[in-house]
């Protein structure tokens, strides 16, 4: 319609459809390899890629992941908490869990205290202490002032699992029961009311952690057939992209979903789903039916997981789709587009 | 007329409730025996009847439509035009966060801002006379909304906020436009859902002419799921017992007179005049403007504002917003719906709103077929 030059726009980077369609136009289209030892390969858009090293030894995992975030420290934690757990968990999504090693590449602004970068230094190694993932090398940029804003950080991680052990998104099949570990919203909605000045009374904070461990107590109890950590774009995105990848349906109960009262009526003030935000430290599985129970118990019983719940499961019908039982009537659960704004009225 | 009460003892979120009034609508659409098709006039009824499911809960003819109840998507093109063009003469123009995006004949606010001006989201009226407090150029509040946010715009008005403070006034008032919407040819409303929000300030009181001159059925509803499905049976017995009733389905927050202090403010400080809602057509008495003793915090009056509005964007002659809030089709009747109009780059103003209908239909999965 018009030959105005085509820009990223801050919706690309909100987590969903558009975004996917950048990637795959600007990354996938050009980088993709049809490498035989590749089991997760770039073009899956996976949480990181998996490749087999030679005699059996297993395969390795790889995931990269920058962050940005306003405010740097915030309510329940921290731009450094946030990328190591990120990508602590991103390498957890693929069924590794004990991490082999994380990088950290800082860029910096001009003018920055140190003190603040000190703070975040100290925030990172703390997480990787409690994931248990070392931080083994990295890199440290600064770009003048006003060149970006204050710190961003890019953590690459590597981890190893057993040959063909690793977790796709794509590995729901009709049946599988759908587990989320924990209640949802609480990252996005509370950044998103601290941003916004509102000052809503209760605990509302980011639950940014690193879920390796709970991963691990899940996969030993039982079958995961896909895995996914709702971040940006949140649950909804999420299921919607286990759903279109894994070629099946789901059915959600929208009760069963856990949400913490604090999270529900900030959510409902400010005009945001719960469902549609980021959560940095839940994880939605996939469970072959008959395991479903075990693990369940299992998530219970760890630590982060005491509020887990099954909130569906995979069909055969309405394959990409996923439908939300809203305990009156039926609707689709649709992924969210672009930033997620509050409303006027 | 009956004024009817009766509201029973509500649990708002109680599915079985639900599935009770289910039943009587299905009862009472079997007693009617032909297809009905309900009006609400207020986005947060979209919203609620998307976010809940409950157009899948619907008995077989019963269709509900919603009509011009986004004061973000009835606001015109021209409307836009002027805040922008306030914006670019560098004034700082606040308005609520749904307005930046809507696109006016050539830019929206945002486009201004991404362009140096300064332009503020604010969440109220009074956060915008605080912006005056604080700064010393001028400040203008582009005032949108139905009669929910022209009272506390009248309120801060009335309250005498400093002087480099004005309000561009695009406020619009409601009862007009459900008339107009009665009369349209084609559009065939049997029965309105009224706003609740709009008459908790307005009172249900006022509908009573409205009911006698348009002999329409017309309920005032909240906004829970078992508010919605209750007004929808209090309009099907009107509607079965040929009656053009006026019921309140709203009581806890809704008396027949209003809020009346906030009543008389609104009108203390503003007065009715003819223009143009967006899409849908020039409605008599529905726009609301400063009284002339207001004057001196009327943007309007204290700056010229100059804008063009003669050329106009051709992918807004397939925009169906026109269409939509008069009833006549559904957001995915579009050809631009979800496509080449997204709540990122929207088209149509009904796409920026979070009350808006094709905004709500993207992000509620439109009408299921589940
Ligand atoms: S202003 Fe209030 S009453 Fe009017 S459409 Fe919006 S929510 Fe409904
Ligand atoms: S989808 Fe866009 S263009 Fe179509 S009616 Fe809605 S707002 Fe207008």
């Amino acid at each position: 319609m018009s030959d105005e030059q085509e820009v990223i726009t801050e919706a690309h980077g909100a987590g969903s459809g558009q975004m996917r369609e950048l990637i795959e136009e600007l990354a996938v289209s050009r980088f993709e390899s049809d490498d035989a030892e590749t089991d997760v390969p770039l073009a899956a858009l996976d949480d990181g890629s998996v490749h087999r090293l030679a005699n059996g030894g297993g395969s390795v995992v790889v995931t990269t992941d920058s962050h940005v975030v306003t405010p740097l420290f915030f309510r329940g934690g921290d731009i450094g908490r946030l990328a190591v757990a990120g990508t602590v968990n991103d390498l957890a999504m693929m069924g590794a869990t004990e991490p082999t090693a994380l990088t950290c590449s800082l860029i910096v602004e001009s003018g920055t205290p140190v003190d603040t970068v000190e703070r975040v230094m100290e925030s990172m190694r703390e997480t990787s202490e409690e994931a248990g993932a070392p931080i083994t090398t990295g890199d440290t940029k600064v770009m003048g002032s006003g060149e970006i804003d204050t710190l961003a950080i890019n953590t690459t991680g590597v981890g190893i699992v057993q040959q063909g052990g690793h977790v796709p998104d794509a590995g729901l099949s009709p049946g599988d029961k759908l587990i989320v570990t924990g209640t949802v919203g609480d990252h996005g909605i509370s950044l998103l009311s601290e941003r916004e000045g509102f000052d809503f009374e209760g605990d509302l904070q980011s639950d940014v952690a690193p879920v390796n461990d709970l991963v691990a107590a899940a996969m030993d109890a039982g079958k995961i057939t896909a895995m996914k950590d709702p971040t940006r774009g949140g649950l909804a995105t999420s299921l919607n992209e286990m759903a279109s990848k894994g070629g099946v349906g789901l059915e959600i109960d929208e009760r069963s979903i856990p949400v913490s009262g604090a999270v529900a009526s900030a959510g409902e003030v400010l005009g945001i789903e719960p469902l549609n935000v980021a959560n940095e430290g839940k994880v939605v599985l996939g469970v072959a039916s008959e395991d479903a129970d075990a693990v369940l118990e299992a998530i219970r019983n760890h630590p982060q997981g005491a509020d887990a719940a099954i909130v569906g499961e995979a069909v055969d019908d309405h394959v990409g789709r996923v439908i939300l039982d809203t305990g009156f009537g039926n609707r689709y659960l649709t992924e969210p587009e672009g930033e997620q704004l509050p409303r006027i009225c | 007329m009956a004024v009817e009460s009766g509201e029973p003892d509500l649990q708002f979120r109680d599915p079985e409730k639900a599935e009770q009034l289910t039943d009587r609508l299905e009862a009472l659409m079997d007693d009617i025996g032909e297809r009905v098709t309900i009006m609400h006039v207020c986005g947060s009824h979209e919203q609620a009847i998307a976010k809940y499911g409950l157009r899948s809960l619907l008995p077989d003819g019963l269709t509900i439509r919603m009509g011009p109840g986004c004061p973000v998507c009835v606001t015109d093109m021209p409307e836009v035009d002027e805040a922008v063009a306030l914006a670019e003469e560098g004034k700082i123009v606040a308005t609520y966060g749904d307005m930046l995006r809507v696109p006016g004949t050539e830019k929206s606010l945002d486009d201004a801002k991404a362009d140096g001006a300064d332009v503020r989201v604010v969440y109220s009226a009074s956060e915008a006379a605080e912006i005056a407090e604080e700064e010393d150029e001028e400040v203008v509040f582009f005032a949108t909304g139905f009669e929910t946010t022209a009272a506390p715009t009248a309120a801060v008005l009335t309250a005498a906020p400093p002087e480099n403070f004005s309000i561009l006034s695009a406020h619009k008032y409601v009862p007009p436009a459900m008339e107009v919407v009665a009369e349209l040819p084609d559009t065939d409303v049997d029965g309105f859902l009224a706003a609740g929000h709009a008459a908790t300030i307005t009172g249900y009181g006022l509908f009573e002419e409205f009911v006698e001159d348009y002999e329409v059925p017309t309920v005032v509803g909240g906004f829970e799921p078992i508010d919605i499905l209750f007004g929808l049976a209090k309009l099907l017995e009107f509607i079965r017992d040929d009656e053009p009733g006026l019921a309140n389905a709203y009581q806890r927050c809704v008396s027949e007179e209003g809020n009346v202090p906030a009543k008389e403010t609104m009108w203390d400080v503003f007065e009715t005049t003819t223009g143009e809602w967006r899409g849908i057509a020039q409605i008599p008495e529905a726009n609301l403007v400063l009284r002339e003793e207001y004057s001196q915090y009327d943007a309007r009056g204290r700056f010229d504002i100059d804008v063009d509005t003669t050329s106009s964007n051709p992918l807004t002659e397939e925009c169906l917003c026109g269409e939509i809030m008069a009833g006549k089709a559904d957001p995915d009747d579009c050809a631009l719906f979800g496509e080449e109009c997204t709540p990122q780059d929207p088209v149509g103003a009904c796409m920026v709103s979070s009350e808006g209908p094709c905004k709500i239909w993207l992000e509620y999965g439109g009408q299921p077929d589940i």
